[in-house]
C-alpha cells in the first residue's frame, strides 16, 4: 500500500506543478494519472499564458480585465492572487526550462489576446501547453528521489474516513487491472476539466470530469458549474481548436458574403472581443442565415504574414492541411463556435482547499473562482500553475506536517473491486458506451450550450436521467485485466453524467444571462438577485 | 462502410471500400479527412470495445497513438485513412508507382522496437522513456540564476523550439535501423531531446553532455544515417538533423573526439580540396587519422591495403598520382574558403521555421498537397539568418491600444455601468 504525505491525482499542469511545489518542501509525494503526463490535455494550449510582467503593465491591470471579463462573477481576492503571482511563476518556469519567444533584445516577448488590455500573453510558437507541460515533466524525473510517478494507474474512487476527512484514494494500475489503496495525509484533486460531456469539443477524449464527479461524491461542493465555455473558433467537424493566436496575430472573421461581421458586434476589439461575444456573434450569423452551408463562418488568417504564420501559428497550418485540406496561409478556413473550458468545479478556498478536510483541488478541476461567468484566453494555464502551486505548498506545509498518516481497512477496496467486476460481468445486450455517449454530447450542444432556456434544459435533463440508466446496463465487450479500456469507458461514462446533471442543475437555477450562461427566457443580467454563485452538493442543491 | 477484423492479434485491418466516396467512417464524414484513428474508434465504438489503443487529443499534439499503418510508422491520428491505405499493404516506405492499384486494406501494428502490452499498445517505459532518461532530460543552469529572465537570443529559441516541438510519440523508434541491431542505441527522440538542451544557452554543460553522448558506444557516433526518423516524425523534429547538428558541436566546437573518426574525416576532406581543388586520395586517408605520422594512422593505413591494392590494379590511381598530386586548387575555390572561414558564426541549418515572405503567392486552393513539409535534408542549403522571421515581422499586428475590454463589447444594456463589486458581495 503505497503511502504518501501528499497524493496528487492528475499530472496535466496543475499536478505536475502542485507536485513540484509540495516536494519542494520536503515532503513525500505521489502523482498518479490515468495517462502518461506529457499526454494530459494541458498539452493542447497553444495559445499563451498572461502575466503583467512588462514593466509597463501592471497587475492591478490584469486583475481588473479578468474581473470584468469574468462578469464580476470572478472572486476579487483570488484573482487579485492569481494575477499578483503570475510574474513570479512566469520566471520561474523560464529559469526551469521553458524555452519562451523571445523578442530582439533577446527578453520575453508578448502577443494580443482577446479581453487583454495589453499585449501580456507569454508564449511558445504555438505549443505554449506543450512546451510547458514537457518542461515540468523534466522536472519530474529531475526530482525523481521526492516524487513516486503512478503513471497509467486510473483513481476510481476517493477514500474518506468516519469522520469524513479525506485519506487517499483507490486506484487501478491499467497495466495488469489491480487495484491498489493509496493513503495520504492530503489528497489533491488536479483531474483536469470534462469537455467530452459535449459533442464537439476542443478537448480530449481523457477529459472526462472524473475529479468533478469523484469529489461530489464525497461531499465536495461544486461551483460555477453553469459555465461553460464555448471557444469561438474550433473546426468545422470535428471541433479541434483554432487558437486565438490567430486573431491575436490579425485574422479577420468572415460570414459567407465576406462581411467583417465583429464591425458590427464590438466595434471597438473585433475579432479580440471576448470568447462569448465572439461566439454568439457568430452563432447569431450561422441562425440568421449568413454562414456557410456547413453552418460555418470562415477565419481568414492570410491577413496575417505567411512567414509569421509559418513561425508562430505552425500547429494551425498543420490542423487546416490535415483535419481540413486547407492552407490557411492562402485561404480562409471555415469555423464555429464549440465547447472548450468549463469555468466551475470543485469550489476551493485560495489555498486550494476544499469543503472536505484533506481534499484539495486545482486546475480546470477546480473553482477559486478566477474565471466567473467567462475565462479570458490564457488565464487557465495561470491558474493551473499559480493555484496546483499554492495547494502542493498549503498542503504540504499546513495539512500533512501536522497529520498522521491514515490507514485505510482493506475491506474497502473490496467494495471498489466488486463494482469494477460488477461492470466486467454485464450481461450483454445492454446499449454501447459510445452511443450514450453520442447522444449526450449531442444534447448538451443542442441545449445547454451559447444559448439555453427553460424548455430545452428540462428536455436535456430528462434525456440524462434515462442515460444514467442506460449506462448503468451498458455493453461491455472487454473481460480482461491488461489495458482493459472499455471498463474505464464505463466508469468516466458514469462520471460524465453527473457532471452533465450539475451542468444542467446550475444552468436551470440561474434565471439570468451572465457571459457564458445566455438565457433566451431570461436575457438580461440581474446583478439585483443574481451576482452570487450557485453551489451544489450532493444532498441538496443551494446558493450561497 | 468500413470492415474490421482482428485477423492474428495484435493486428489491426481496415478495409476501405468505397474509397472514393469514403464513407468509410460512419455519417457525414469524408474519408479524406477522416483518420486511421478515426476508424479505429469507430470499430470500437460499434463492434468491439476491446481493441487497445492509446489515444487521447486526437490532433497529433499528445503522442498517444503512435502505430504502424501499412509498415510505416506513424499517428493514427494524423495519417488520413487514403494516404494510409496509397502506401500499400507491405510495401513500407515505399509509395506505389504511378498508375499502380491502390490498396484498399489499411493494415494497423503497434510500433517496433518496443515490446507490446496488448494489441496496439506498446511498453514505452521500457523502451523510449528509459532512453529519454539516459540524456539527463532537464536544464542544468547556467549560474548565476538570473534575477529575471536569461537573456537568450530570439534565434536560438526558436531553435531549440524545435525539438522542443517532440512529443514523444515514439514513431522514430519504432524503424530506427540501428535500433534494430544495438537496443542499447540511445536512439533518434532522446538524443533530439539532448539537443534540446544542447542548443540552449541556458544550460551549463553542453561540454559534458557532448563529452558523455561521444564516449558511448551507444551514442551520437551509434546512428547509421538511415533517414527513418525523419520520415517517421509526425512533427518536423528531425531527429537525425539533431544527431548530426550534436556531431558538429561536439567535433568543432569542443574538440571531442569522434569516435567513428567522422569528424577528422570531415576536416582531412576540407583541407584536402582547399589545398587541391580537387580530392587527393591518397592523402586523404592518412590526414583522416591525423596525417602520415600519427600512430594512429598506420594500422588504418595497413588496414586498407588491400583497397589501394585493388585501386592500383583497376588503374583509378597510379603509384605517381598517389604520391604526388600536382593539381592546385583554383582561386575561385580559394575564395570560397576564405569566405566559410571568414564568418564570424557557423551557420546551422534550422528546419522549423519554413517559407519565406517572398514566396510566389499560389492561386487558393487546388486539389494538389501543399508542400508545408519542411525540406528534406538534401535541399538543405539556406542558413538560418534567412530562414527566420525580420523584427518587423514578429510584432502582434493587433490592435493592443485599446483600453475596452470584453464586458463592453457585450451586447446588452448595463453592463459598463457597473462597478466591479467585491468579493464579499458575491457570496
Ligand atoms: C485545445 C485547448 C487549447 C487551450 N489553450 C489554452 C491557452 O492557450 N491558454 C490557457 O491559459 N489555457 C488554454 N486552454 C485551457 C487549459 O489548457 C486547461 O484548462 C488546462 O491545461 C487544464 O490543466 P489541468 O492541469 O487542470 O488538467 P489536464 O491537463 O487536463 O490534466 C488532467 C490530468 O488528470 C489526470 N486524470 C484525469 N482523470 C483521472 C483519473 N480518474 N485517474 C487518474 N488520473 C486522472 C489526467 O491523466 C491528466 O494527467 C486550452 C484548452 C484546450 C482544450
Ligand atoms: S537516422 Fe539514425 S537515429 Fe534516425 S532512424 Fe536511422 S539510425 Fe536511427
Ligand atoms: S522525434 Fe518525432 S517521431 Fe520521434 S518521438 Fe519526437 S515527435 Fe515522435
Ligand atoms: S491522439 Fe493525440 S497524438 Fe494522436
Amino acid at each position: 500500500m503505497p503511502s504518501h504525505d501528499v497524493l496528487i491525482i492528475g499530472a496535466g499542469l496543475a499536478g505536475q506543478r502542485a507536485a513540484l511545489a509540495a516536494a519542494q518542501t520536503g515532503a513525500s509525494v505521489g502523482v498518479v494519472s490515468k495517462v502518461h503526463p506529457v499526454r494530459s490535455h494541458s498539452v493542447a494550449a497553444a495559445g499563451g499564458i498572461n502575466a503583467a510582467l512588462n514593466p509597463e503593465d501592471t497587475w492591478e491591470s490584469h486583475a481588473f480585465d479578468t474581473v470584468k471579463g469574468s462578469d464580476f462573477l470572478g472572486d476579487q481576492d483570488a484573482i487579485e492572487i492569481m494575477c499578483r503571482e503570475a510574474p513570479e511563476e512566469i520566471l520561474w518556469l523560464e529559469h526551469a526550462g521553458v524555452t519562451f519567444h523571445r523578442d530582439d533584445a533577446g527578453h520575453l516577448g508578448t502577443r494580443a489576446f482577446g479581453g487583454a488590455s495589453a499585449a501580456r500573453t507569454y508564449y511558445v510558437a504555438d505549443i505554449t501547453g506543450q512546451a510547458i507541460l514537457h518542461v515540468l515533466y523534466e522536472q519530474l524525473l529531475k526530482h525523481h528521489e521526492q516524487l513516486d510517478r503512478y503513471e497509467e494507474w486510473f483513481t476510481v474512487d476517493l477514500l474518506q474516513d468516519d469522520d469524513g476527512h479525506c485519506t487517499g484514494a483507490i486506484c487501478r494500475n491499467l497495466r495488469d487491472g489491480h487495484l491498489e489503496v493509496f493513503n495520504a495525509k492530503a489528497v489533491i484533486l488536479a483531474s483536469g476539466g470534462a469537455g467530452q460531456v459535449y459533442q464537439p469539443t476542443t478537448n480530449g477524449l481523457i477529459v472526462t470530469g472524473d475529479g468533478i464527479a469523484q469529489a461530489y461524491r464525497i461531499g465536495a461542493r461544486l461551483q460555477d458549474m453553469e459555465m461553460v465555455q464555448y471557444h469561438p473558433t474550433t473546426l468545422a467537424g470535428n471541433g479541434l481548436l483554432i487558437t486565438e493566436g490567430a486573431r491575436g496575430e490579425g485574422a479577420w472573421l468572415l460570414n459567407a458574403e465576406g462581411e467583417r461581421f465583429m464591425e458590427r458586434y464590438a466595434p471597438n476589439k473585433l475579432e479580440l472581443a471576448s470568447r462569448d461575444v465572439v461566439s454568439r456573434a457568430e452563432q447569431t450569423e450561422i441562425n440568421e442565415g449568413r454562414g456557410f452551408p456547413d453552418g460555418t463562418v470562415a477565419l481568414d488568417i492570410t491577413k496575417v504574414p505567411r512567414r509569421r504564420t509559418l513561425e508562430a501559428l505552425r500547429e494551425i497550418v498543420n490542423i487546416g492541411r490535415d483535419y481540413a485540406g486547407v492552407d490557411i496561409t492562402r485561404e480562409p478556413i471555415h469555423i464555429r463556435p464549440g465547447n472548450h473550458y468549463i469555468m466551475g468545479g470543485v469550489k476551493t478556498d485560495t489555498h486550494g482547499q476544499t469543503n472536505v478536510p484533506g481534499l484539495y483541488a486545482a486546475g480546470e478541476v477546480a473553482c477559486v473562482s478566477v474565471h466567473g461567468a467567462n475565462r479570458l484566453g490564457a488565464n487557465s494555464l495561470l491558474d493551473t500553475l499559480v493555484f496546483g502551486r499554492r495547494a502542493g505548498e498549503h498542503a504540504a506545509l499546513n495539512r500533512a506536517r501536522h497529520t498522521t498518516m491514515p490507514l485505510t481497512r482493506p475491506a474497502r477496496v473490496e467494495d471498489t473491486e466488486r463494482y469494477i467486476s460488477s461492470i466486467i460481468r454485464r450481461e450483454p445486450g445492454g446499449r454501447r458506451i459510445a452511443a450514450i455517449k453520442e447522444e449526450l454530447g449531442e444534447i448538451m450542444n443542442r441545449y445547454v450550450a451559447v444559448f439555453r432556456d427553460a424548455e430545452g434544459l428540462a428536455t436535456a435533463h430528462e434525456t440524462i436521467r434515462r442515460l444514467k440508466e442506460e449506462a448503468a446496463k451498458a455493453a461491455v465487450d472487454d473481460r480482461g485485466a491488461v489495458f482493459n479500456q472499455d471498463v474505464i469507458a464505463a466508469i468516466e461514462l458514469g462520471y460524465m453524467l453527473e457532471v452533465a446533471e450539475s451542468t444542467i442543475v446550475a444552468a436551470e437555477a440561474r434565471k439570468e444571462s451572465r457571459v457564458a450562461q445566455y438565457r433566451l427566457d431570461f436575457p438580461d443580467r440581474n446583478d439585483g438577485e443574481w451576482l452570487k454563485h450557485i453551489d451544489l452538493s450532493r444532498r441538496c442543491s443551494t446558493s450561497s | 462502410m468500413a470492415q474490421t477484423h482482428r485477423s492474428v492479434a495484435p493486428l489491426l485491418d481496415i478495409e476501405l471500400i468505397e474509397l472514393d466516396r469514403a464513407a468509410c467512417c460512419g455519417a457525414g464524414v469524408i474519408a479524406e479527412h477522416n483518420s486511421v484513428l478515426d476508424a479505429i474508434l469507430k470499430v470500437k465504438a460499434d463492434t468491439d470495445g476491446s481493441i487497445g489503443v492509446r489515444c487521447s487529443c486526437q490532433q497529433g499534439i499528445c503522442g498517444s497513438c503512435g502505430v504502424r499503418m501499412n509498415g510505416k510508422p506513424g499517428l493514427a491520428c494524423n495519417t488520413h485513412l487514403d494516404e494510409a491505405a496509397r502506401r500499400g499493404a507491405g510495401t513500407g516506405w515505399n509509395p506505389p508507382d504511378e498508375g499502380q492499384q491502390q490498396e484498399t486494406v489499411v493494415t494497423v501494428e503497434p510500433m517496433g522496437n518496443m515490446p507490446v502490452i496488448r494489441d496496439l499498445i506498446v511498453d514505452m517505459d521500457a523502451v523510449h522513456w528509459r532512453k529519454i532518461h539516459r540524456v539527463t532530460p532537464w536544464l542544468i543552469n547556467k549560474e548565476p540564476i538570473p534575477e529575471r529572465e536569461y537573456i537568450v537570443p530570439h534565434d536560438n529559441m526558436v531553435d531549440v523550439t524545435q525539438t522542443m516541438a517532440c512529443i514523444q510519440c515514439g514513431a522514430c523508434v519504432s524503424d530506427c535501423l540501428s535500433m534494430e541491431v544495438d537496443p542499447e542505441f540511445i536512439g533518434p527522440a532522446a538524443l533530439s531531446k539532448a539537443y534540446r538542451f544542447v542548443g540552449d544557452p541556458r544550460d551549463a554543460e553542453h561540454h559534458e553532455r557532448l563529452k558523455d553522448l561521444s564516449e558511448d558506444e551507444h551514442g551520437i557516433y551509434d546512428c547509421t544515417h538511415c533517414f527513418n526518423c525523419i520520415d517517421a516524425c509526425p512533427k518536423g523534429v528531425d531527429p537525425m538533423s539533431q544527431i548530426m547538428r550534436l556531431r558538429r558541436v561536439a567535433g568543432s566546437d569542443f574538440d571531442i573526439e569522434d569516435r567513428n573518426n567522422g569528424h577528422r574525416h570531415e576536416r582531412a576532406f576540407v583541407k584536402n580540396i582547399r589545398k587541391n581543388g580537387l580530392l587527393h586520395e591518397a592523402d586523404l586517408l592518412p590526414d583522416s587519422y591525423g596525417g602520415k605520422l600519427d600512430p594512429h594512422a598506420l594500422p588504418e593505413l595497413l588496414g586498407s591495403l588491400p583497397t589501394i591494392a585493388t585501386a592500383l590494379a583497376r588503374r583509378k590511381i597510379t603509384p605517381k598520382t598517389a604520391l604526388l598530386h600536382t593539381h592546385k586548387a583554383p582561386k575561385e575555390v580559394k575564395a570560397l574558403f576564405d569566405e566559410v572561414d571568414g564568418r564570424e558564426t557557423r551557420n546551422e541549418l534550422n528546419l522549423y521555421v519554413t517559407g519565406y515572405e517572398d514566396d510566389p503567392v499560389h492561386p487558393p486552393h487546388t486539389d494538389e498537397p501543399t508542400p508545408l513539409e519542411p525540406p528534406g535534408p538534401t535541399e538543405a542549403k539556406d542558413d538560418r539568418s534567412e530562414q527566420t522571421v525580420g523584427a518587423a515581422d514578429r510584432e502582434p499586428p493587433a490592435e493592443t491600444s485599446a483600453p475596452t475590454v470584453g464586458a463592453e463589447d457585450v451586447p446588452r444594456a448595463g453592463a459598463e455601468d457597473q462597478e466591479p463589486p467585491t468579493s464579499e458581495e458575491q457570496e
